[in-house]
């Protein structure tokens, strides 16, 4: 049977629906929040007195050591979610594995950050 | 993944055919250091949970004898990982202003980024690296 339909007209209301650009986005907001957020981050960890539990515990309950961390694993985790995605979509054809890997990466993402959010409020709290 | 692939059209030429060089190395490494910092921040959120529960311990083994070798070579990576990300980061936010494209200037840039990474993962690990 011969199929009348254009390529275009086959693709239409497939793909990205319309996120692209708010995906776009926020990866460049996230990215310049790291900017800022990476090396206030890696500079009060790395002299915090870490990996040693104490004095990292005791950075990570003070107000400013709970803060900026915080504001760098939130964007961070923002950032990763939505650069990963790219990648597993460049690089993973088939369906079935590629959303298992989105899911994941989702799942990871946000997941991880809740509780992550969670374990510093009860240090710094 | 390629044995995935089902259209039977011709593929654009890919890693295999091309010569490498410097922008196209600075690309692929952005993309790998991505992934290496997204393993980074997961290890370091997971340690940050583990440490908030008082359940360092089970990591414990990771900072002793020729682990702690093991984890420092890491942490260095991870550094340096984090450095070249946030330089080529920047560097993809000049793009987005239409700057940074010329052919040798982008050339340098590239290599440029490459090695100049390794001087905050340097100062920070001969800094505090006992």
């Amino acid at each position: 049977m011969t199929d009348y339909r254009t390529p275009a007209a086959k693709v239409r209301g497939l793909g990205a629906s319309g996120h692209g650009t708010a995906h776009f986005i926020a990866q460049r907001v996230t990215s310049i929040a790291l900017f800022f957020l990476v090396p206030v981050f890696v500079w009060m960890l790395a002299t915090s007195g870490a990996p040693d539990p104490a004095a990292t515990r005791a950075f990570l309950a003070s107000p400013m050591g709970a803060i900026v961390t915080l504001l760098t694993l939130t964007a961070g985790f923002h950032h990763m979610r939505s650069g990963l995605q790219v990648v597993i979509e460049d690089y993973v054809h088939k369906a079935g594995t590629k959303a298992f890997l989105l899911l994941g990466n989702t799942f990871l993402t946000l997941g991880l950050w809740l509780v992550t959010v969670f374990a510093l409020v009860k240090l710094a709290l | 993944m390629a044995s995935d692939w089902s259209d039977p059209r011709p593929m654009s030429p890919h890693l295999q055919v091309w010569r490498w060089h410097a922008t196209m190395a600075s690309s692929i490494l952005h993309r790998a250091t991505g992934i290496g910092n997204y393993i980074g921040a997961v290890a370091i959120a997971v340690w940050l949970v583990l440490l908030a529960f008082g359940a360092e311990g089970s990591i414990a083994f990771l900072f002793e004898g020729w682990m702690a070798w093991v984890t420092r070579f890491g942490l260095i990576l991870l550094t340096y990982s984090v450095s070249y990300h946030w330089l080529n980061g920047l560097r993809h936010l000049f793009w987005d202003f239409g700057k940074g494209f010329d052919p040798k200037g982008s050339n340098f840039r590239s290599m440029a980024i490459m090695f100049v990474a390794i001087i905050p993962t340097a100062a920070l690990w001969l800094g505090f690296g006992s």
